[in-house]
């Protein structure tokens, strides 16, 4: 390696301790990796580097257990501007406008403190889109609790929604859609995957490459704390008995001061002064600054003293680890200090020159004009461990043959039994606490669709409502039966949700949450995953532009599901020729795409009536889930369709109940003539449908067949129950009873 | 018509009311910023949701003390309309400008949720493009929309008509605690001054003026006073 020789070796700190083996155990580097630091530094580090160099190189910042498969997802198309490895993904949206996107975990400070870590998480991906120029336009999350009756279940649900509705609705941007589900897996493990989706203008994007010799580095926001120190190094390991003791490591959020940092960057970021900016999120300042300077391949100085600081007596150490949020590290063009700094004293923040960039490739921490930390940059980045852990393939399960499944004795009881499990039953507790209307773009909201539907804002009149239609999606049981199939499935599923809208998909962000790595059979989760969201992104033309990983969600050697939460984006020309799920009105035609081979294998069905998690998960033809939806969405755009609604959990009588549900019209429909037994057609959870209501059903029956999409009429919209012909009838009263008192019943009870 | 609309630190959805006005009267109106104690003369003032100053302290508490509200409360005795909206409502109520208080929802979380309102009055330059009895269906969205007031305020904001808007079910009907997201008094949405010149409403009337975009049931309140202010 060429680095500049160390011209300033540090000096050591009053109290600072001696490095011992067990200071770099506490620090999560395993012996191997202390032996790469030695080298790198040629010496012994001092605590700050040691600190630096641990937070660098965890799991959380490092990606080193995973990048080696993540490399094989898709990453380019003609509409994607930036791909994975900015703060956020960008794509072309048309108008000269782009959206920007991630989807990012706060699972393991949700667990210990469920109110600040969910907060948090949105704070920071908020902060991970903003950064890049654009304003959000909306807010998504995907949550995974453990079993309902677990103690501690009540406790998280309450916590992580009112921390996300906290931090999101005092920030003035709407969430608008999501998933919840509860499976004991998660008992001691919950997922918190937050998502934003921003608008910026494709001329206007901002990265973190530093640029500039001798360009000041500027710190703006809050004053660092003694917050969050470690949190990435806390995220990157197992959870055990103790891990309570670990609350200190969580950060506290303040939307308010995010507020004004997203408007006075948004102002800032309107003159031409900034370089480079990049936000402090996971391992604070140091992944910050280390991250501009090595994209820039640059060096840079930076003294700490500088550092706008909450509390007295802190320390370099403190300064180069802390979370503490709503910061930032800018690089701005020379003699634009004066301008810059009047926008964030008007927002009534802190602004600080802590630094400025320097052509050494070193970053040297100064401490009131002492050198306290001087370390290499390039290969701190190209040296850090990389693992290829060793990894071993789920064999696919045996098929399960739909007859060894008894149908229910009671068809009310059964569907009544379904929408209200905690899986299906409604989350209207949880979304009405999240402000999903300001800024009046919402078209449709939750429960409204299956993705949310945005107005895009500053699109060029008198052009159309363009929107942007948003979704997060995984089927956790799938992917623990069969890595390959639910990664296809995840990804398949986002896209037909951004088709059943009438938008077309563009592209998605990943967060993969995994058990521990250095299991082989949870790193074959891992890659098994990968390879099935790589071959339905690439068949699909829906590559990744963004994502994070979550390892360890382990508690006492109890993996999490395999979650590969999926969040995807797709654009409609104009929102009027979008559909919603809603089945508002009487005499529809209702028309099943798609075909039905009633899979029961790790159905709901399965797992509610007769608790069996068994079977392989329902299998995903990728050109026929293109073909379908292709279809479905020229009819929707096309202005054919009332209604529609992808089969997904539950299958068509569960889609037919939601619609019903949500739009309070009835329907009666009648079963075709098959060799499909009715509980294995009605709950089966075969892929690639889609439930349509219509003004003509046999002129869509028609339209169907000719481009070679299967699909019957199954009956019509109207009355006030559901009814399946010699099967069930049902009061669409009786159905919303169960369905919309589950959550709150269970939220309000005291056992 | 010429609308000012408050920005404080915090404020959020003074884009969306902004927009509501530019929609209705073809022009944005001025968004001045909360330290200005002296903007330029308008026909009406416009206090926004949003987190005003974090809602540190209490909701409003702070931003009733700006400089810009000092100036407000001056207009507003002079007869200048104004409109408090959400945490607007809050704020001119912390003012003085509006007699109660907004307390903590019942139920203690925030609540974002369409809900039904009963005009009241249509005798108001706010709400004279509204029926009195008109039901009309706008978006709600806080934490802290609890109306309170004691006895005696009570009854005089009945006996002098200053009940602008009340929460009801979807048929108008008024019974206790149906309709009400927040568990206000009497079910009340939103309280006039003695002249009819402040208004304040938890719901967002700015938030249904489009057909595709929530509705429209909240453009008459935009329509209504421009009409009687232009």
């Amino acid at each position: 390696m060429t680095v500049a020789k160390e011209k300033n070796p540090p000096v050591k700190l009053p109290n600072e301790p001696t490095i011992t083996p067990q200071i770099v155990a506490e620090h999560g580097l395993a012996p191997d990796e202390y032996e790469r630091l030695l080298k790198i530094m040629g010496r012994d580090p001092t605590m700050v580097e040691l600190g630096i160099f641990s937070a660098m190189w965890s799991e959380h910042c490092s990606y080193k257990s995973s990048k080696v498969w993540l490399k094989k997802l898709p990453t380019k198309a003609p509409w994607v501007i930036q791909g994975p490895g900015e703060n956020a993904g960008v794509i072309d949206i048309g108008d000269g406008q782009a959206a920007i996107f991630k989807m990012e975990s706060h699972n393991h400070p949700s667990y210990i403190e469920p109110y600040q870590g969910a907060a948090t998480g949105v704070g920071g991906i908020l902060r991970d889109v903003f950064t890049m120029g654009a304003r959000p336009v909306a807010n998504l999350n995907a949550l995974r609790f453990g079993d309902p009756k677990h103690a501690k279940t009540r406790h998280l649900v309450s916590g992580v929604v009112a921390g996300i509705a906290g931090y999101g609705n005092c920030m003035g941007i709407p969430t608008v859609g999501g998933e919840t589900n509860f499976h004991a897996a998660y008992n001691g493990n919950i997922l918190v995957n937050a998502m934003t989706v921003g608008v910026a203008r494709t001329d206007k994007i901002f990265y973190a490459a530093a640029a500039g010799i001798g360009n000041p580095m500027v710190y703006v926001g809050s004053k660092t704390g003694r917050d969050g120190i470690h949190g990435a190094t806390m995220s990157s390991t197992e959870f055990n008995e103790d891990s309570e003791s670990k609350r200190p490591t969580v950060q506290v959020g303040d939307p308010f001061v995010e507020k004004l940092l997203l408007e006075a960057c948004l102002e800032l970021m309107a003159t031409d002064a900034i370089i480079a900016i990049q936000d402090m999120g996971a391992a604070g300042l140091t992944s910050s600054s280390f991250e501009m300077a090595a994209k820039g391949g640059l060096g840079l100085v930076m003294e700490l003293d500088k550092v706008p600081m909450r509390e007295t007596g802190m320390n370099p150490y403190e300064l180069m680890l802390s979370e503490s949020q709503e910061r930032m590290l800018i690089v701005l063009k020379p003699g634009r200090e004066d301008q810059a700094r009047a926008i964030f004293e008007k927002w009534e923040l802190d602004f600080a020159v802590i630094g400025h960039l320097t052509d050494t490739e070193r970053m040297v921490l100064t401490w009131h004009g002492d050198v306290v930390g001087n370390i290499p940059i390039p290969p701190l980045v190209t040296e850090a461990p990389m693992y290829e852990r060793p990894w071993t393939l789920t064999p696919l399960p045996p098929e399960l043959d739909a007859s060894k499944v008894p149908a229910p004795t009671d068809w009310k009881a059964s569907l009544l039994t379904l929408m209200s499990c905690p899986d299906l039953a409604s989350k209207a507790w949880i979304w009405h606490q999240y402000d999903h209307l300001i800024m009046g773009n919402t078209a449709i909201r939750p429960q409204g669709g299956d993705a949310a539907l945005v107005r895009v804002p500053g699109a060029p009149k008198p052009a159309s409502h363009k929107g942007l239609a948003m979704t997060s999606d995984c089927t956790p049981r799938y992917v623990q039966a069969h890595p390959e199939t639910g990664g296809r499935q995840a990804v398949a599923e986002a896209w037909r949700n951004i088709t059943a809208v009438g938008a077309r998909p563009l592209a998605v962000t990943d967060n993969m949450n995994f058990g521990n790595p250095q299991k082989p059979e949870i790193m074959g989760q891992f890659a098994g995953a990968i390879m099935g969201m790589a071959e339905a992104c690439t068949a699909l033309d829906f590559p990744v532009v963004s994502g994070n990983v979550s390892l360890y969600n382990e508690t006492e050697g109890r993996p999490i599901l395999p979650t590969p939460t999926i969040g995807a984006v797709g654009v409609i020309d104009d929102i009027a020729t979008s559909a919603g799920s809603r089945l508002v009105q009487s005499g529809l035609a209702l028309v099943l795409i798609g075909d039905t081979r009633g899979w029961l294998g790790q159905s709901i069905y399965l797992r509610e009536m007769h608790g069996r998690e068994e079977g392989a998960p329902p299998p995903v033809d990728l050109a026929v889930e293109r073909r379908n939806g292709d279809f479905v969405r020229g009819e929707i755009v096309g202005r054919r369709v009332h209604a529609c609604h992808d089969l997904s959990d539950g299958g068509l009588l569960v889609a037919l109940a939601e619609m019903c549900l949500s739009g309070d019209t009835g329907a009666c429909i009648k079963l075709p003539a098959s060799d499909v037994a009715p509980h294995a057609y009605l709950y089966g959870e075969d892929q690639a449908r889609y439930l349509i209501a219509t003004d003509d059903g046999p002129a869509l029956v028609a339209a169907a067949r000719h481009a070679g999409v299967p699909a019957v009429l199954l009956g019509y919209s109207g009355g006030p129950d559901i009814t399946v012909d010699g099967l069930l009838t049902l009061p669409l009263q009786e159905l919303r009873d169960a369905h919309e008192n589950w959550l709150p019943g269970y939220m309000n009870s005291t056992a | 018509m010429k609308a000012a609309v408050l920005v404080f630190p915090g404020s959020n959805r003074e884009g969306d009311v902004a927009q509501a006005i530019e929609l209705v009267t073809g022009r944005r109106p001025q968004m001045v910023w909360h330290g200005d104690g002296n903007f330029e003369k308008v026909d009406l003032i416009v206090v926004p949701g949003g987190f005003a100053y974090g809602d540190y302290l209490r909701c409003g508490a702070m931003a009733a003390q700006s400089p810009v509200m000092a100036e407000v409360k001056k207009r507003a005795a002079l007869g200048v309309p104004v409109l408090g909206i959400c945490n607007g409502f809050q704020i001119v109520t912390e003012a003085g400008l509006l007699p109660g208080t907004l307390m903590r929802n019942s139920h203690l979380k925030f609540v974002c949720a369409d809900v039904h309102l009963r005009v009241e009055t249509s005798q108001s330059l706010f709400t004279n493009r509204y029926q009195a009895g008109q039901i009309i269906k706008v978006p709600v969205a806080h934490a802290e929309g609890n109306y309170f007031a004691d006895a005696d305020t009570m009854k005089r904001l009945e006996d002098r008509g200053q009940i602008a808007f009340r929460y009801c079910g979807p048929d108008g009907s008024i019974v206790d605690g149906r309709g009400n997201p927040n568990g206000s008094s009497s079910n009340i949405a939103g309280v006039f001054n003695d002249t009819k010149t402040v208004l304040g409403l938890m719901p967002h009337p700015e938030n249904a003026v489009e057909p595709m975009f929530g509705g429209t049931d909240g453009k008459a309140l935009f329509e209504g006073m421009v009409e009687a202010l232009s």
